[in-house]
């Protein structure tokens, strides 16, 4: 690997993954947002609005970053994989100008509205603001994973020209929307989403609630981060079962990286924790024998193709890396699960508010699904290796030719050091809105409600 | 499907890219010239108010931009490769400057302190100025021509991209979005604030026709290849010479304080200007300065027929759609900005 792909790669995996700390949490807030002001608008009742206004003052701190973060991502494709993009331009740019058009623009566009709007259109206008801009989010998550999962399994498309000017271009183009990998995949990371908008929910009234603040709204809104939440840590089951189904059929040495299984053809374990050894080929840990070949062919004896059955040039090389971030993935999947149907057990014999212990548990849980999508994502994308398009186009062969190992050394120094700020001054202003809790009116039939946006931000 | 209504597709997303960037650049432009004036409001007030006068429409505004570049990816990825990886430092620190505008405009008013607004109300000011300066500068590059062989591939130096000539446009861009900004602001406010307006909005025009004229007689004189197609086609030359009575009309609306007119003549001024670069270009999308078997036309750089004509067919769909609520936004905040409405 030479400086320029080290450092391009680095790079790129850095600020992408800055960038998928905020969509997610936009795209679970939406869902939220969505059914607290329904609530409003459904019971009349006040504490719901304040709730809503409160929730989309976070929101719109957060969904700033995302926009930010996210223009980075698109013109980080131009700059650095200038290969890749005329590569995949053909197919990859229908989507991301997809996206832009139907997508990015819905939401952003009435982002001003939901945001400042409150005095100037009807509340179901308002309402309606809301519900575009959630819609808004998740096709925006569709056209992206559609594009990176056409990367995992490419389909409806045929390549043209040779060598350095080989690139893919689109034969069918639902075909390519609906590639082997891309509904499951979007539905894995849509409901992951969901969960980690949820869970931010859940942390914050968890915390209101322990601090005895705004517990009225508190209890509202930890009933609806609660549902949503237990809805979607089961569904996520469903769907990230669907998902390492895929993997298996089309992505065979992702599958093997993933378990750590290297013979060649023989029955795969499935691990519950462990570690891999890459140079002796070892994998150790807690496991249930034959699991894997089990799970994918109901038969704990049917063989498996292992590493390596492949190429060591054609198959991922950090492989104890990729089985760590997808086991840990799925212990966090499990433990959301406990976590959010005890706690709507609990909910539901109306001991919740008054367990500190598990309150105190559910604040600091909303780290979990953050940290679950993000290795869900390093197991996809470093399992994906040696390729960039699978099978198609190898990373070290997308990089831009024009581009010097210096220039990405100052890109790189540039992106760190303004990331780091804008995390801890995000750090810094959330915890200010969460302390601030919900603005509560004080009832004054004299006071027009306009007053109340200048106070609330 | 190879045409559409008997022009050919890579000719289409020619004038729909073209089509987009002017629309970026009348949208954003008025809040990256209001950014960049930030700092000549001394009161806190006016500087909220001056916020808020942006504030529901510049995020949106924004989309123009990534619907642009998605739109250049989609249809001419080998341009796009291009340009951002040997543009690769511009391009770095345009991103760089679009988080720190994104996040001064955010985070100015979630604190009090006197201090922490100044810091922000720089910040702001800084990222919206680089923002004009460093998409002048691109502009700049590619109305000149980068040094590529005939394999297109890059054959200049890192630091190429700073000349007399890009400087002279990301100026003259700067100035333009500058006074499109002022009169916007305008639009949007009273009293005081208003006044002062008026003084900004007559210094940036005079700023503004100063670098027109430069910059003018400079593509005149060193761009030479800008002029070939009224060579070929005269009657072209008419759009230069409407060019020059738009901006004689903005300063005619800004003496008689007609500032939706002069809002106007700017936002057609950015559009006229792009077309006259998009003249100078077509059928080519980049042009080399060193070897003419280097330029990259359209037809060379465009995605297949098939893939172009479902993204026309998007456009087509998508478009209308943009527009309608890019409108309903705008009619929803119109008016002048009141101080019991104002949130950042």
């Amino acid at each position: 690997m030479n400086n320029v792909e080290l450092l391009s790669r680095i790079q790129f995996a850095f600020t992408v993954a800055f960038h998928y700390i905020y969509p997610p949490l936009s795209i679970g807030l939406g869902v939220c947002l969505v059914i607290m002001e329904g609530l409003y608008l459904k019971t009349g009742q006040k504490v719901y609005e304040e709730l809503t206004r409160f929730w989309v003052n976070v929101f719109a701190l957060i969904f700033g970053i995302g926009v930010a973060t996210g223009i980075v991502m698109e013109f980080e494709f131009g700059t650095n994989w200038a290969v890749y993009s005329r590569y995949v331009g053909d197919i990859f740019g229908s989507a991301l100008a997809a996206e832009g058009i139907f997508a990015f623009a819905l939401e952003s566009g009435f982002l001003g509205i939901l945001l400042f709007g409150w005095n100037r259109v009807s509340p179901r206008v308002h309402f309606l603001s809301t519900v575009l801009v959630a819609l808004g989010s998740m096709f925006s998550a569709l056209w992206i994973v559609i594009a990176n999962s056409w990367q995992q399994t490419p389909a409806g498309y045929r390549i043209e020209g040779e060598g350095m000017h080989a690139r893919a271009v689109i034969t069918d183009f639902w075909a390519m929307v609906f590639n082997p990998s891309s509904v499951d995949r979007y539905l894995h990371v849509l409901i992951g989403a969901f969960l980690s908008g949820a869970f931010l929910v859940i942390s914050v009234s968890a915390w209101h609630l322990l601090k005895g603040k705004f517990t009225d709204h508190a209890r509202k809104g930890m009933r609806i981060g609660l549902w949503v939440a237990a809805i979607a840590s089961l569904l996520q089951l469903f769907t990230g079962h669907r998902s390492a189904d895929v993997v298996t059929h089309h992505q065979p040495a992702k599958l093997a990286t993933m378990e750590g299984h290297f013979d060649k053809l023989a029955p795969a374990d499935m691990y519950l924790l462990g570690w891999v050894d890459a140079k002796t080929q070892q994998t150790t840990g807690l496991k249930i024998p034959g699991g894997l070949s089990f799970l994918v062919h109901g038969d704990f004896k049917k063989p498996i193709p292992g590493l390596n059955a492949f190429n060591p040039n054609d198959r991922p090389s950090a492989v104890n890396f990729v089985f760590q971030t997808y086991h840990l993935m799925v212990a966090i999947g499990m433990t959301l699960i406990a976590l959010t149907w005890f706690g709507l057990f609990m909910l539901y014999r109306k001991k919740l508010f008054d367990m500190r212990w598990l309150l105190v548990i559910f604040t600091g849980s909303v780290l979990l699904p953050q940290i679950a999508n993000q290795v869900g994502w390093y197991t996809a994308e470093v399992g994906r290796q040696p390729w960039v398009v699978y099978g198609l186009l190898r990373t070290s062969d997308a990089l831009s030719q024009a581009v010097k190992a210096e220039h990405v050394v100052v890109s790189l120094i540039l992106f760190t050091g303004v990331y780091v700020m804008l995390f801890m001054l995000f750090l810094y202003l959330l915890n200010k809105k969460i302390q601030h809790g919900p603005y509560v009116k004080v009832e004054d039939p004299e006071t027009p409600p306009s007053k109340f946006n200048t106070i609330a931000r | 499907m190879d045409s559409f209504l008997g022009i050919d597709l890579p000719t289409w997303w020619f004038l729909l890219i073209g089509a987009l960037v002017s629309g970026y650049g009348i949208l954003d432009g008025f809040d990256l010239g209001a950014g960049a004036l930030h700092l000549f409001f001394r009161k806190e007030q006016s500087r909220r108010i001056a916020l808020n006068a942006i504030g529901p429409v510049w995020d949106g505004n924004e989309v123009w931009l990534v619907i642009g570049g998605g739109a250049l990816f989609a249809a001419f990825p080998l341009v796009y490769g291009l340009i951002l990886s040997v543009l690769y430092l511009p391009f770095i620190l345009l991103l760089v400057s679009i988080i720190f505008r994104a996040i001064s405009i955010e985070f100015r008013s979630k604190e009090p302190m006197k201090w922490w607004r100044q810091f922000w109300d720089v910040s702001y000011c800084l990222s919206s100025t680089s923002i004009a300066l460093l998409l002048g500068l691109v502009l700049g590059n590619l109305i000149q021509g980068m040094p590529l062989n005939a394999n297109h591939e890059f054959t200049g130096r890192l630091l190429d991209f700073i000349n007399p000539y890009a400087v002279l446009i990301a100026v003259t861009v700067l100035s333009l979005f500058m006074l499109h900004g002022a009169m916007y602001l305008a639009m949007k406010t009273e009293d005081r604030l208003y006044a002062r307006m008026t003084i900004l909005i007559n210094n940036t025009s005079k700023f503004f026709i100063l670098c027109f004229i430069t910059a003018s007689m400079a593509t005149l004189i060193y761009v030479p290849h800008m002029q070939a197609i009224f060579h070929n086609h005269p009657v072209l030359f008419v759009l230069p010479l409407t060019a020059v009575l738009i901006v004689l009309n903005i300063r005619q609306s800004i003496e008689k304080r007609r500032y939706l007119r002069g809002f106007i003549s700017s936002s057609v001024t950015i559009a006229l200007m792009l077309v006259l670069f998009a003249m100078g270009l077509y059928p080519n999308l980049v042009l080399s300065n060193t070897d003419p078997a280097g330029h990259i036309s359209i037809y060379e750089a465009a995605s297949t027929n098939k893939s172009l004509s479902i993204m026309l067919l998007f456009a087509g769909i998508g478009m209308p759609l943009v527009l309608t609520y890019t409108v309903f936004v705008f009619w929803t905040f119109r008016g002048k900005v009141k101080s019991d409405e104002i949130s950042y």
